[in-house]
């Protein structure tokens, strides 16, 4: 079985520690992470901002550069929104890269999602007993993807503690380019979302989705709220690392 | 009202500093979302409903010349007299000449969204002719020279403080009065409107083809009022408030007012078929049928915006989505707000005045979800996002920047070494591992109300090389 990570652009550039954690532990659960570096970005800042024909170039880019693998996993919703649902959406009227396009978003998985579906686990061995988790329902994982029970059955079985903010599938204004197009309406979404979490009095804040957190994060630093914000899998690594 | 669709931008600054705005919109917009979602648990078909009342509505469009003709033809044998007008313009010159004609002196409203599009009010005001909003909300926004910022609240971006004040100004309510005795004092003033009133003019929420009825969802009685009281009933209409059939009717009273208030069902139900007949007590003696186009047919013809016809209504993707609930409807900039307004703005008045709208969404698919009618609303924001950069609306810088980005992600060495650059460069601008101000572009943009963790020296890829032998 070959698996490919794709890293996703903001964590190989902003975040790297979140790329070095998906492969320490896809490896703790014995898979061989190979990691193709022609990969850039899936293109999603351009899509949203409505240039088409941008997109479709990066597209087939990263559709050719995962073409070998059997999966591609990512630690984001988001990028893998975009491949698993508007790649194919995009190529509708040319037949032959549509194909190509279904294939890839076939086998493109997020990451909790490939570990509870395809390796089929849900305990990791991680221990994150008596800690207590918020987690954000990112909108495209959420809504593209379904993703809802996979990174909570992880967190679960390593012994964390959820507590559901109850805005936790209210979006936290990040969107891409539309944080930076309509700043103040963006970052009054970030408080929002904060709020919701400083309610559940959760310790730990946590998603899918870096681009969110970054968001969430950067909006409570300025406004000295102090919580710590942290990916799903970092924190499942950090977990493994705790040990049982 | 100024339509200032152009200007979104600037309109949602200062509603994000109106602090009464901010708390009328918290309250408001969350009792929505909390009964939209109690009423919706409470069916267990609402899937099956939303999908019947979607493809209902989207073959209605798809056949709209032909379901058009038999309801004008079903109106016309009931002796209704029926209008067209392709733009506010010529609507507004058949009602005002309809009612000079007829020697109407006052004119009682109920809720009509498309009155509000083509600004029938101060069409009536200009030739002498007095019109009283009957609905309790508009009520309030005409009592304060203002203008509706939401499909199914008119006045959701005023706090009850605020109107307990107005109606102490201008009705001489006591100053401390209770929403119950703000209501008596209007219900007075409405109540001689109704009495006295020579012409009743409402909307429609639907028309049915096969019956030539005008059907009427609401929950204060003042429709029932206005339609049944004056003598003359006119009803003004959009194009595509057609539905076939009357066994197709249950179903969308079934997720009308589940989605739009959240309750099971609506206090009144009124079904209006032709005027007045020698056996019925009461009713209006004339009937008026008005179908406005203005810009529909426009959406019509498209047949990728064609779903957003569809539309009932109900405002459930205003409530849901985050921007509007930050922002209220007026920063939009006319009559239709949110996600739905942001999808039908571009279609009925141009994307050059309009392409703000469609950007003023972080795409979280939430409007897309709760539509009763399956209006695909996030395909159709990003598809005039498309049409925008087609039609060179967009900045030239974030041309440039997305052309020069797209170059470099499709050439892997360049896109490492400009992002290492890049990398490099913002170290200088780091303090405590953060960076809180800058001059450069976007970055400024994001620095304005949040911090920005400064990147890692070394990126994953990077990184990669020592982890790649590690195991």
């Amino acid at each position: 079985m070959r698996v490919a990570l794709f890293v996703t652009c903001l964590a190989d550039q902003l975040f790297p520690s979140l790329g070095v954690a998906s492969v320490k532990l896809l490896r703790h659960l014995g898979v061989d992470i190979e990691f193709p570096e022609g990969q850039t970005c899936c293109g999603q800042p351009a899509y949203n901002a409505g240039y088409l024909a941008e997109t479709k170039e990066i597209a087939e880019h990263h559709i050719g550069l995962f073409k070998d693998y059997d999966y591609v996993v990512l630690p984001s919703g988001s990028c893998g929104a975009m491949v698993k649902t508007h790649y194919p959406e995009m190529f509708r009227e040319s037949a032959k890269i549509y194909g190509k396009s279904k294939d890839l978003a076939n086998r493109t998985y997020e990451l909790t999602s490939f570990i509870t579906e395809v390796l089929d686990k849900k305990d990791i061995g991680a221990n994150l007993k008596d800690k207590r988790v918020s987690y954000h329902d990112s909108c495209h994982a959420l809504r593209y993807m379904n993703i809802k029970e996979s990174p909570r059955i992880l967190l679960r079985a390593a012994g964390a503690k959820i507590i559901e903010a109850n805005n936790s599938e209210v979006c936290c204004g990040f969107g891409g380019l539309f944080s930076v197009k309509m700043p103040e309406i963006s970052a009054a979404m970030a408080r929002a979302k904060t709020e919701g979490v400083l309610e559940t009095k959760a310790d730990i804040l946590t998603s899918v989705d870096g681009a969110c957190l970054m968001n969430i994060a950067g909006s409570m630093r300025r406004e000295n709220v102090n919580i710590e914000v942290k990916h799903v899998v970092e924190l499942l690594w950090e977990g493994v690392q705790n040990g049982n | 009202m100024e339509i200032s669709t152009h200007d979104f931008k600037n309109n949602a600054k200062k509603a994000l500093k109106d602090k009464n705005l901010q708390i009328a919109m918290k309250r408001a917009t969350k009792t929505f979302v909390a009964k939209r979602e109690k009423a919706i648990s409470s069916l267990d078909n609402f899937e099956e409903l939303r999908s019947y009342c979607g493809a209902v509505k989207a073959h209605t469009i798809e056949h709209l010349d032909y379901y058009l003709e038999e309801f004008i033809s079903n109106l016309e044998n009931l002796g209704v007299n029926v209008h067209f007008a392709a733009d506010g313009e010529e609507a507004n010159k058949i009602v005002t000449q309809l009612a000079l004609e007829k020697n109407v002196k006052t004119v009682v409203k109920a809720k009509s969204m498309v009155t509000e599009e083509i600004l029938l009010n101060d069409a009536l005001e200009a030739v002498g002719v007095e019109a009283l909003e009957t609905d309790l909300g508009e009520y309030i926004l005409q009592l304060d020279g203002d203008f509706p910022s939401h499909i199914i609240g008119p006045a959701m971006h005023k706090t009850k403080e605020q109107i307990t004040k107005l109606f102490h100004e201008k009705l001489g309510s006591k100053e401390d009065a209770s929403i119950i005795e703000l209501t008596a004092v209007a219900r007075k003033v409405l109540r001689k409107g109704f009495l006295k009133a020579d012409m009743g003019i409402s909307g429609a929420n639907f028309a049915v083809a096969e019956t030539g009825s005008i059907v009427l969802v609401e929950n204060e009685g003042n429709i029932r009022l206005t339609t049944s009281l004056p003598k003359i009933h006119l009803t003004v209409m959009g194009l595509e408030k057609i539905i076939p059939r009357l066994k197709d009717l249950p179903a969308f009273l079934t997720i009308l007012p589940r989605s739009a208030t959240g309750q099971k069902a609506s206090s009144y139900v009124s079904l209006i078929t032709g005027p007045k007949k020698e056996t019925d007590p009461d009713g209006p003696e004339e009937q008026h049928v008005l179908i406005i186009d203005n810009g529909r047919s426009n959406i019509l013809a498209d047949p990728k915006l064609r779903d957003a016809l569809r539309c009932i209504r109900c405002g459930a993707c205003l409530n849901i989505c985050p921007v509007y609930q930050n922002v209220g409807g007026h920063a939009y900039g006319w009559v239709y707000p949110g996600p739905i307004g942001s999808v039908l703005d571009p279609g009925l008045l141009g994307l050059d005045s309009t392409h703000q709208l469609p950007q003023a969404c972080s795409l979280c698919g939430a409007c897309g979800e709760v539509c009763p009618v399956k209006i695909p609303l996030p395909e159709l924001l990003l598809e005039h996002r498309q049409r925008a950069v087609k039609q060179g609306l967009s900045a030239k810088a974030e041309k440039i920047g997305i052309g020069a980005f797209a170059f470099m992600a499709t050439h892997p060495k360049l896109w490492n070494s400009a992002t290492k650059i890049g990398r490099l460069g913002s170290q200088f601008l780091s303090r405590e591992g953060h960076i809180k101000g800058s001059k450069i572009p976007v970055m400024k943009e994001w620095l304005k109300e949040r911090d920005f963790k400064t990147p890692a020296q070394k990126s994953f890829r990077e990184q990669w090389r020592n982890l790649k032998d590690e195991k």
